[in-house]
């Protein structure tokens, strides 16, 4: 019975010693399958359907790369990952890329040794508050009880901002989003805190929006973007070059209604070399000529897949704000194609 | 006739390790040791290189550094400024007082419903049977979310009790009043309840542990004083009942020996209780207690009460009946019984399994995450964990830790054991 035991360890554990043994490319391939970690539910960024079915600004980055490295936007396996195991789960190869409202941060990047990609949401921490709280302003907040969710960013800042104001506070831990907005609604909290976009796509799926607000401070910067484990770098790019094709895209005009033509081949070099048209980019990172055809394929351009996941339009209504093109006064910019 | 002197001699064959029972058991454990000590050296080496290879330290250096984060309940100094090591104390902390309050109120509760399961009267031993089976057999986590499901559903928040000068010149009630003559605010955060405070204090000095005040350590010293002069009292009052048989009246010197001197360096001190009362968003003045900490306080005890009702069922029915029987024929009363003649025996079998009870609450504590209270789990095995990244430090040191905790109950409770168990002399 010992024995048994002590063997079954052994080969549970030789299972996960394989880890760090071939690259994350071919481990995908090999599986078919991409592993792509995402929060466990908020409306906009990552949450399933009725039928299982994963929709969101960020599932639509996994969808992408599967579909550049696999040729199929299907080929997804979403893990939910709570603020507290997202970076262990992508740290211990559980999952590839972890597409999660992460922000980049100093140390995140090198001391746990990941390797943020890109910014695909450039965010800050806000507050929100019921209306009836007559609160207009974080700096109002002194002795309040606020909701947090643990293993976040949003701690870290929350306890700077409340001690450079000389302010006190009554921090209440919690462990997911869900948890966050029970709580906060059932008034054990009279703040809740985390990313502004966060606040409002949660906000957004309440029975009485319109009786909550979100305080006007934005008290961090948080970009949010797509991380990958440090080391791989292959892998790195291939996700890396996987977000500026969809920023890219939306820079030239490549839409979903016109890619089909425009990869018939343009006057502008660069929608050819994007496109696959011109040059074989894709082969430099181990990848084909229509990788990042695909990729748009799946729903659009960053523009796109803003509108219809987290846009005005949508019940989360988030303007583009930083998060224009370059070209139109925000802050994306893809690196040229070439 | 030759004698039988030459028992053939035979060589030592290396079949006789696995057939002859003289050396069977020494090889088999020989084997397995050599196959454990294989497995810890593979999984260390496994460990290590896994480590290097996502190009990870093993480094308890973080725990110098700035936590950065706050924490709700700390009942030393705490701020974040503190050092990760300071978070994972107040951690430590939080789970000792949860998990030693919890053995407390398990223990009564467990006694009393344990006791009560085998009344005479059907109704009272019905329900506790009911409450038992009922805590026994429904996950612990589960009656965490349940009692806090109701502590937030149903209490009022805090600014139901607000009352302002439009209510007042209305004449209208707040949605919610304190309770015990205006002293106790329950919420759906924590409870209000008063803190005791000194308008005379005696200075004190800062350890860097936690700060100490004289008031404290006087009172200290008063109650020390009282226990020690009630011992001398009731050690008078024994040897007078060895001698003549009749023991004399000590309680009212008890009550006086013990109450007096506190008492009266309390009020010397200038003892009051300072009430809570709504200030902004929340009860400011007196003392918090958070719903964290009394739902997973309530939750732990009622569920470990239902296994040490059993445990103590048990014991009292493993004493012969005889010896209520004996005890009645000397003419003690059934209470008396109970008290003086079964517990004393049936702790001996009590104890024992007691001990994993107290284990169990002890563990069964770091499911405070799910309410949020922030004990050793919370801080040293989460946030710290999770804003440092050392997984395998914090965790190997989290597990090092409860391994102590568990150690010391069980230490103690062995010693209390052996004082309380059957002495053959
Ligand atoms: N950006 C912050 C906070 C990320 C975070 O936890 N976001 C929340 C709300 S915006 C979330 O995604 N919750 C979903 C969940 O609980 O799974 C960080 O990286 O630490």
């Amino acid at each position: 019975m010992k024995k048994s035991v002590f063997l079954g360890t052994l080969a549970a554990a030789g299972l996960t010693a394989g880890l760090a043994a071939a690259s994350t490319l071919d481990d995908v391939k090999a599986r078919g399958e991409l592993n792509c970690g995402v929060n466990t539910g908020l409306v906009g960024f990552a949450a399933p359907d009725a039928n299982g079915n994963w929709s969101g600004f960020d599932v639509a980055i996994c969808k992408a790369v599967a579909a550049a490295v696999l040729g199929d936007a299907s080929k997804v396996k979403y893990v939910p990952t709570s603020g507290q195991t997202r970076f262990t789960a992508l740290a211990s190869g559980e999952v590839d890329v972890l597409a999660r409202n992460s922000t980049w941060t100093f140390s995140r990047d090198t001391d746990l040794k990941l390797d943020f990609v890109g910014v695909n949401y450039y965010d800050g921490q806000g507050f929100m508050v019921r209306k009836d709280l007559g609160v207009s302003s974080a700096k109002e907040l002194e002795g309040a009880t606020i909701c947090i969710q643990t293993g976040t960013t949003t701690e870290l800042n929350l306890a700077d901002f409340f001690k450079s104001n000389n302010m006190n506070y009554q921090p209440i831990a919690i462990d997911s989003n869900a948890e966050g907005e029970q709580q906060y609604l059932a008034g054990a909290c009279d703040a809740y805190t985390t990313d502004a976009s966060g606040l409002a796509a949660t906000r957004a799926a309440f029975a009485d929006p319109e009786n909550h607000i979100i305080l006007p401070e934005i008290i961090s910067k948080e970009p949010l973007g797509p991380a990958v484990r440090h080391g791989d770098n292959q892998w790195g790019d291939i996700v890396r070059w996987t977000l500026n094709a969809l920023i890219a895209a939306e820079e030239y005009g490549v839409t979903s209604a016109n890619l089909e033509e425009l990869s018939k081949g343009t006057t502008n070099p660069e929608i050819n070399r994007l496109l696959g048209t011109e040059g074989d980019l894709g082969a430099m990172t181990g990848l084909d000529k229509d990788w990042a055809k695909r990729a748009i394929a799946v729903s659009g351009n960053y523009g796109e897949i803003f509108a219809a996941t987290i846009g005005e339009s949508t019940p989360i209504g988030l303007a583009r704000g930083l998060n224009g093109q370059w070209t139109q006064g925000g802050l994306l910019y893809s690196p040229p194609f070439r | 006739m030759t004698s039988m002197t030459g028992v053939p001699k035979q060589g030592f064959r290396l079949s006789q390790l696995i057939y002859d029972t003289r050396y069977r058991s020494l090889t088999i454990q020989v084997v397995v040791f050599m196959l454990f000590m294989l497995g810890a050296a593979w999984l260390v080496d496994n460990t290590i290189r896994n480590l290097q290879a996502l190009g990870k330290d093993f480094n308890f250096g973080f725990l110098t550094y700035r936590s950065g984060y706050d924490i709700g309940q700390t009942l030393i100094p705490y701020t974040n400024d503190s050092s990760h090591a300071r978070a994972a104390l107040i951690g430590l902390l939080n789970t000792l007082l949860i998990s030693s309050l919890g053995c407390i109120a398990a223990t009564v509760i467990g006694v009393f419903v344990g006791v009560l399961r085998l009344s005479k009267n059907w109704l009272v031993a019905r329900l506790m049977t009911v409450y038992v089976e009922v805590f026994r057999n429904v996950p612990v986590l589960l009656w965490i979310l349940i009692i806090l499901a109701i502590f937030t559903e149903v209490m009022p928040a805090p600014n139901a009790y607000r009352v302002t000068d439009q209510m007042l010149a209305e004449g209208v009630q707040p949605a919610a009043t304190m309770v015990l003559f205006d002293t106790i605010a329950p919420t759906n955060r924590y409870t209000a309840i008063p803190s005791i405070g000194f308008s005379r204090s005696l200075g004190g000095f800062d350890t860097s542990f936690m700060p100490i005040s004289f008031n404290f350590l006087a009172m200290v010293a008063a109650l020390g004083l009282g226990i020690f002069f009630n011992r001398r009292v009731l050690a008078t009052a024994k040897a007078v009942q060895e001698a003549t048989g009749d023991r004399p009246v000590t309680w009212w010197k008890s009550i006086l020996l013990l109450v007096g001197p506190l008492l009266a360096v309390m009020i010397a001190l200038g003892f009051h209780l300072n009430l809570p009362a709504l200030k902004g968003f929340n009860f400011a003045g007196g003392l918090n207690v958070t719903n964290a900490f009394v739902v997973l306080w309530l939750a732990l005890s009622l569920y470990t009460g239902a296994f040490i009702a059993e445990i103590v069922r048990a014991g009292v029915l493993a004493i012969s009946n005889g010896q209520t029987e004996a005890a009645f024929a000397l003419g003690l009363r059934p209470g008396r019984t109970m008290n003086l003649v079964i517990l004393p025996q049936a702790l001996r079998v009590i104890i024992p399994p007691l001990i994993s009870q107290f284990l169990n609450l002890t563990k069964n504590s770091s499911l405070a995450i799910a309410v949020g209270y922030m004990d050793l789990r919370g801080t040293l095995g989460g946030i710290t964990l999770n804003q440092t990244g050392r997984e395998l430090e914090c965790i190997l040191l989290m597990m090092l830790i409860y391994l102590a905790i568990s150690l010391v109950i069980s230490g103690v409770m062995n010693v209390y054991n052996n004082s309380v168990k059957l002495k053959e002399r």
